[in-house]
């Protein structure tokens, strides 16, 4: 086996395993209080609304904002690891299809395991700042798996240069 | 005796003793690989039945009585009612845990599915005697099953005689199907990882030679549908996603402000444009997620056309209809804001071409497995290769 394709499978089934952990992680020790605190902020807003307390229900609605932003991310970071995991494997499997030199394939498979490590990273660090880093590391590891995943695609259909399933 | 076997790569019967033992040793009643396949389509098959009768019969209802709550709570709040306000986000919060399982179960289910069709496909090289393989896909199987009919059960279980304060017994079983998945998902890893360490030759597997044209529209659309889907989320990421999350919060601090100060027409305007936004969120983020999974799904079935016992053109007419539903259900998803029930009713409809597919697809696979079953049993020395 080649190692573009050692490389998609063996980092495809880690970063499965890492994501599906976290998402363990996540739902025994994280959900059930996030989803308690934006339930209760919401409520708790609203509830002040109606006794006229315009100061609670503000502070309120921001606890809310905070919570709803974290819990967001957090879901959308496990399925989305999860998610590019399963991609990393599938093209694995089937790299053989992509007909350019192995060189270069190792290059794609490098641009695609790095950009689904990176991209929910970035995601995930979005809940510990706000600020433009974390956003700008989301961007890139998205921006890598869909360059890569775009040179995966010309490769299947461009004219096979080599025999297949050589590796 | 003279046994025959089919042979996918010639879509015939063959008498090639070698090329039977090769298929029996690959695919074996019960083998790891049988289990994960049949499994793993199974599973994707009732994820999908259960979308769809969630989609047509609960979404849209449960939709409408969240919205009706958080109106009647905003109404509330401007009538100074609190108790009101309080019973109403109490409604609100057990539709939307209604909602939230049913979503998780059937997600779940499919992509646990997915999963087991590509350690079906990475059997061949995951360096385990296969009695050890099998146990492995029996544990992973019933993780699978337990996670999403433990998720399903949240609603309806709760905190009943649970030892634990936030979390029930439905929530328990659910991780523990999650921690078996994951067990058997690293211990495949291993043996992935044990198999390349070794430098051992990896096998032969018809499988991955396959260049069918079923197989290549498979792939080459499953590429294209995923492409799309990244397309799609990346602009919404970048054109759509924050500011839908800064509407959120001042729909909802409009909501408040003008509950505070008695003003219904800025409450009724708030809610409209609430309801509006969670549709436009809603329709955005099922189509992203549809175009990447059923593109994975048609990737994942090219590689296994070799196993569908159909004829040829059969076998290209549903990999069509896959992809036609593939891309329709999720074009469809996204039009729904603007062209409402037309659309949804051709989602739904799209929905039921891919479930029609994957099930004449596995109706095939079942097929061949039935003649290799066969074929072991008319053959004198079958029990040595079991």
């Amino acid at each position: 086996m080649s190692g573009s394709r050692r490389l998609l499978i063996i980092g495809g089934i880690a970063l499965a395993v890492w994501g599906m952990s976290y998402g363990l992680w996540y739902a025994v020790f994280a959900e059930h209080q996030a989803l308690d605190s934006i339930g209760a902020s919401l409520a708790g807003s609203f509830a002040a609304a109606a006794d006229r307390n315009p100061a609670v229900m503000e502070s309120s609605l921001e606890q809310y904002r905070e919570a709803k932003y974290v819990y967001d991310r957090q879901v959308d970071v496990h399925g989305h690891w999860i998610g590019l995991a399963m991609l990393l494997i599938v093209l694995g499997i089937g790299f053989d299809r992509v007909n350019f030199p192995e060189r270069f394939r190792q290059f794609l498979a490098l641009g695609l395991l790095a950009g689904a490590v990176v991209f929910p990273l970035g995601v995930l660090l979005q809940t510990i700042s706000h600020g433009p880093l974390p956003r700008a590391i989301a961007i890139a590891g998205s921006g890598f798996v869909i360059a890569s995943l775009l040179g995966s695609a010309i490769g299947v259909v461009a004219r096979n240069s080599s025999p297949a399933g050589t590796d | 005796m003279s046994t025959r076997i089919y042979s996918p790569k010639r879509q015939t019967l063959t008498d090639d003793p070698q090329t039977r033992e090769s298929e029996r040793d690959g695919f074996a009643p019960l083998s790891a690989r049988r289990l994960f396949l049949l499994g793993g389509i199974g599973l994707i098959l009732t994820g999908m039945i259960f979308g769809d009768i969630f989609a047509i019969f609960t979404l849209h209802q449960n939709a409408a009585q969240v919205g009706a709550n958080l109106a009647a709570a905003a109404k509330a709040a401007l009538a100074g009612n609190r108790h009101a306000v309080l019973a109403n986000f109490q409604n609100v919060g057990a539709f939307l845990e209604n909602r939230g399982t049913k979503v998780d179960t059937h997600v779940h289910m499919i992509d646990f599915g997915y999963l087991a069709l590509l350690l079906a496909i990475l059997q061949p090289w995951v360096a385990f005697a296969e009695s050890l393989k099998k146990k492995l896909a029996w544990v992973f199987l019933v993780g699978a099953w337990l996670l999403p009919v433990g998720v399903y059960l949240i609603h309806y279980v709760g905190l009943a005689y649970s030892p634990v304060k936030t979390i029930g017994w439905a929530s328990i079983a659910a991780d523990f199907g999650g921690l078996l998945v994951l067990v058997a998902t690293f211990a495949c890893l291993v043996g992935l990882w044990m198999h390349f360490r070794g430098g051992r030759i990896s096998p032969a597997d018809k499988l991955l030679g396959d260049r069918s044209m079923e197989g290549r529209m498979l792939f080459a659309g499953g590429l294209a549908l995923v492409l799309l889907g990244f397309f799609h989320g990346a602009y919404y990421a970048a054109a759509d996603l924050y500011k839908h999350e800064a509407q959120d919060y001042s729909l909802l601090a409009q909501m408040g402000a003008g509950a505070a100060a008695g003003a219904r027409v800025v409450v009724n305007d708030a809610l409209t444009s609430y309801g509006q936004l969670q549709g436009a969120k809603a329709v955005n983020i099922a189509a992203h997620a549809h175009s990447v999974e059923f593109g994975l799904l048609a990737i994942m079935l090219a590689f296994f056309q070799p196993y569908v016992r159909l004829h040829a053109s059969w076998k290209r007419r549903w990999a069509g209809v896959l992809l036609l539903g593939s891309l329709l259900l999720p074009v469809c998803v996204f039009l729904e804001i603007k062209y409402g029930l037309v659309a949804a009713g051709l989602a739904d409809f799209a929905g039921l071409l891919i479930i029609f597919a994957l099930l004449a697809m596995w109706i095939g696979i079942l097929r061949y497995t039935g003649e290799l079953d066969a074929s072991i049993v008319n053959t004198p020395n079958s029990g040595d290769s079991q």
